[in-house]
């Protein structure tokens, strides 16, 4: 066990899976000798070399159609797109096939592959680099929907995708690569579904993803001086999601705050908000608050940026006004 | 070609007010002064420059995430761009868009765009409404060695090419897309031979030779113009930076740039105006001083300017 980043994570988790089966192979632009957008592939060209991690031009709908093909004949590969906003040119080839080959075809075909994405606001990058799109992949039958939080998490899940015999789409927050914990150095699987509450409390339960959660652990630690003992869920899976944690969750602390920075528009929170009204509803001792971005797309000057990304602040408020 | 001294001069402005432009943007990324990403056209000036001296106003262009430079040679205003990139509230979009996303609908500029092969059917739409609207205007899409491997490009190109439509693809060939070199992300050599695969003139340029550059587009847009359709021009150039500022660029090697930086096109264009009188040394002076003032001004108009107020966060989501 030692003390790792996010990115270092996801790194060794690529390398261990590498290692234990030839068949996994990462493909994407500049994720060679480049070592990735973000850097997440650094290394791996040297060890592996130019079959096993490969370069691809610029063509995100042959990336995810090539991963989603070679999939279906075998193999496990593992894409990377520069940044999520750049599904959109993609989208034919995740939803329309690799998401309903199995399906379509009777069980005949089985698409074992890992898209990995980074997401999110915070560097200034604009509209059109940092959106979050988790809620577009949640309701695609088909896929599976990662997100991970922690160093640990982002390691253990993406193992756990790469041998998942789905299509699974997993999501990185660009501000989390920096972000550092303890990670064991062997190889370790989480299970995808599987939430984990990141942090135990009794009066309000906030369910958290990816960046979110380090808000809604900071939003605990200030609601604390006020009396408020709040407990957060990280469900770490939007699809399978660990529905029983959330529930448990809310039947113990009686209130629910869900904080993600997808737009709370028909975001993920609709979903954990609706599905707590119909199986918990009489548990609740208050309505459920959202909180996520605005519905307008992500602005490129920093106060604005700043202004548009959900905080602590915001889920504190929330939490308040349950009261 | 004869060409105007008028053109020939504006040429030379616009040349060095992109250089001077960016070489500040490089400076204040540096300094840490400007958020997001920054990437540089330093090096690529004659293709740009070449390529919008044909146009007018009314013509339109569709650019990339490497917009400055087609931005500024279309008739961008530097205070309104320098604002922009600076994230204030007097930039071309409020701050809102950022060096990626800058656009100037009166100029026939379509905007800048962070999505690699996102102007092609853009400007196959712009070009299609000229032709709808029976005009006699054209448009330019500006796009990259990388883009051109994109569906939507290829996609573009046909769907121009089926229409005849006034469409001018100015493929800017500089050798890479981030740290692909061309040789690793297509077969071709020459871009320009996929033209064939549409049934359009593929033209291959020095794309550090403004004339030759301005030479092709004015054969290109004259047919555009007569309604015979589209034109792939592939343009050979170089990027000095790395793809973004902060990139190491450790994946070329120093004599390829040294190499290219030798084929510098301001100093080329600079010689021959100089050789053939249309310029003095003098003048050449007074201009680059001149420009570098407008430069300053527009830095210090975007340092004046104020942020934008979290007040004007949900404007312009809907007309
Ligand atoms: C759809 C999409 N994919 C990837 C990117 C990331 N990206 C930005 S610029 C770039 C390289 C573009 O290369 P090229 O078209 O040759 O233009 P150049 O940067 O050389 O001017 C890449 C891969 C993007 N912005 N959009």
């Amino acid at each position: 066990m030692s003390e790792k980043t996010y990115l270092q994570a996801l790194n060794e988790a690529l390398k261990l899976e590498m290692e234990r089966d030839e068949n996994v192979f990462i493909l994407g632009e500049d994720v060679g000798q480049f070592g990735g957008c973000f850097g997440v592939t650094q290394g791996l060209f040297d060890q592996f070399g130019e079959s096993r991690v490969m370069d691809t031009p610029i063509t995100e709908s042959t990336i995810v159609g090539a991963a989603a093909g070679a999939a279906a004949a075998g193999l496990r590969p593992v894409a990377e797109l520069m940044f999520v906003d750049f599904i959109g040119v993609a989208m034919d080839q995740l939803f329309n096939q690799a998401a309903k080959m199995r399906f379509m075809f009777g069980g005949k075909a089985t698409v074992p592959m890992t898209l990995r994405m980074p997401q999110g606001a915070g560097i200034g990058a604009a509209a059109q680099h940092s959106q979050s799109l988790e809620s577009w992949f949640m309701n695609i039958p088909g896929l599976k929907v990662v997100i991970p939080s922690t160093p640990y998490d982002a390691k253990g899940l993406l193992i756990s995708a790469i041998r998942d015999e789905n299509p699974v789409v997993f999501l990185e927050h660009k501000l989390l690569y920096g972000v550092s914990g303890e990670v064991p150095d062997e190889s370790y699987t989480i299970e995808i579904g599987k939430g984990e509450v990141k942090r135990e409390g009794t009066d309000v339960t906030i369910v958290a993803t990816s960046q979110m959660v380090y808000a809604a652990l900071e939003a605990a630690e200030r609601l604390k001086a006020d009396g408020i003992d709040a407990e957060v869920v990280d469900p770490r899976c939007l699809q399978p999601l660990d529905k029983d944690i959330i529930l448990d969750s809310v039947k113990k602390t009686h209130a629910l705050v869900v904080a993600h920075e997808a737009v709370q528009f028909a975001g993920p929170g609709a979903e954990i908000a609706a599905m707590v009204a119909e199986e918990a509803l009489d548990y609740l001792d208050a309505p459920v608050r959202r909180v996520g971005a605005p519905f307008c797309p992500v602005p490129f000057s920093p106060p604005l940026e700043q202004f548009y990304i959900p905080n602590a602040d915001n889920i504190v408020e929330a939490v308040k006004s349950l009261r | 070609m004869a060409l105007s001294k008028k053109t020939l001069i504006h040429m030379y402005e616009t040349m060095n007010k992109i250089r001077l432009f960016e070489q500040k943007l490089q400076e204040f990324f540096a300094a840490g002064e400007i958020p997001g990403f920054v990437h540089l056209y330093l090096g690529e000036e004659a293709v740009a420059t070449g390529a919008c001296s044909v146009l007018t106003d009314a013509d339109t262009i569709t650019s990339t995430h490497r917009g400055h430079g087609h931005l500024l040679a279309k008739g961008g205003d530097l205070k309104l761009m320098m604002a922009e990139i600076f994230g204030r509230s007097t930039g071309y979009c409020k701050g809102k868009g950022g060096s990626m996303h800058i656009a100037d609908f009166d100029l026939g500029i379509l905007g800048a765009n962070g999505i690699v092969g996102g102007g092609g059917p853009l400007a196959v739409g712009a070009a299609l409404a000229t032709k709808y609207k029976k005009a006699k205007d054209v448009t330019v899409c500006f796009f990259g060695d990388g883009a051109s491997n994109q569906g939507t490009t290829q996609e573009a190109l046909n769907a121009a090419s089926a229409w005849k439509l006034p469409l001018v693809f100015v493929n800017e060939n500089n050798g890479y897309g981030i740290s692909c070199p061309q040789c690793k992300s297509m077969a071709v050599v020459d871009i320009a031979d996929r033209a064939a695969a549409y049934d359009m003139p593929g033209v291959v340029v020095d794309g550090n030779d403004v004339l030759a550059v301005y030479e092709a587009v004015t054969e290109a847009v004259k047919r555009a113009r007569k309604g015979e359709g589209p034109s792939l021009i592939e343009c050979k150039t170089y990027r000095w930076r790395g793809h973004f500022e902060g990139d190491a660029c450790t994946y070329r090697c120093v004599e390829e740039l040294e190499e290219w930086m030798a084929k510098d096109p301001i100093p080329r264009f600079e010689a021959k105006l100089l050789e053939s009188k249309t310029l003095t040394q003098a003048e050449v002076d007074k201009i680059k001083a001149s420009i570098a003032k407008d430069v300053d001004e527009a830095v210090a108009f975007a340092k004046e300017s104020p942020m934008p107020s979290t007040s004007a966060l949900m404007d312009d989501v809907y007309a």
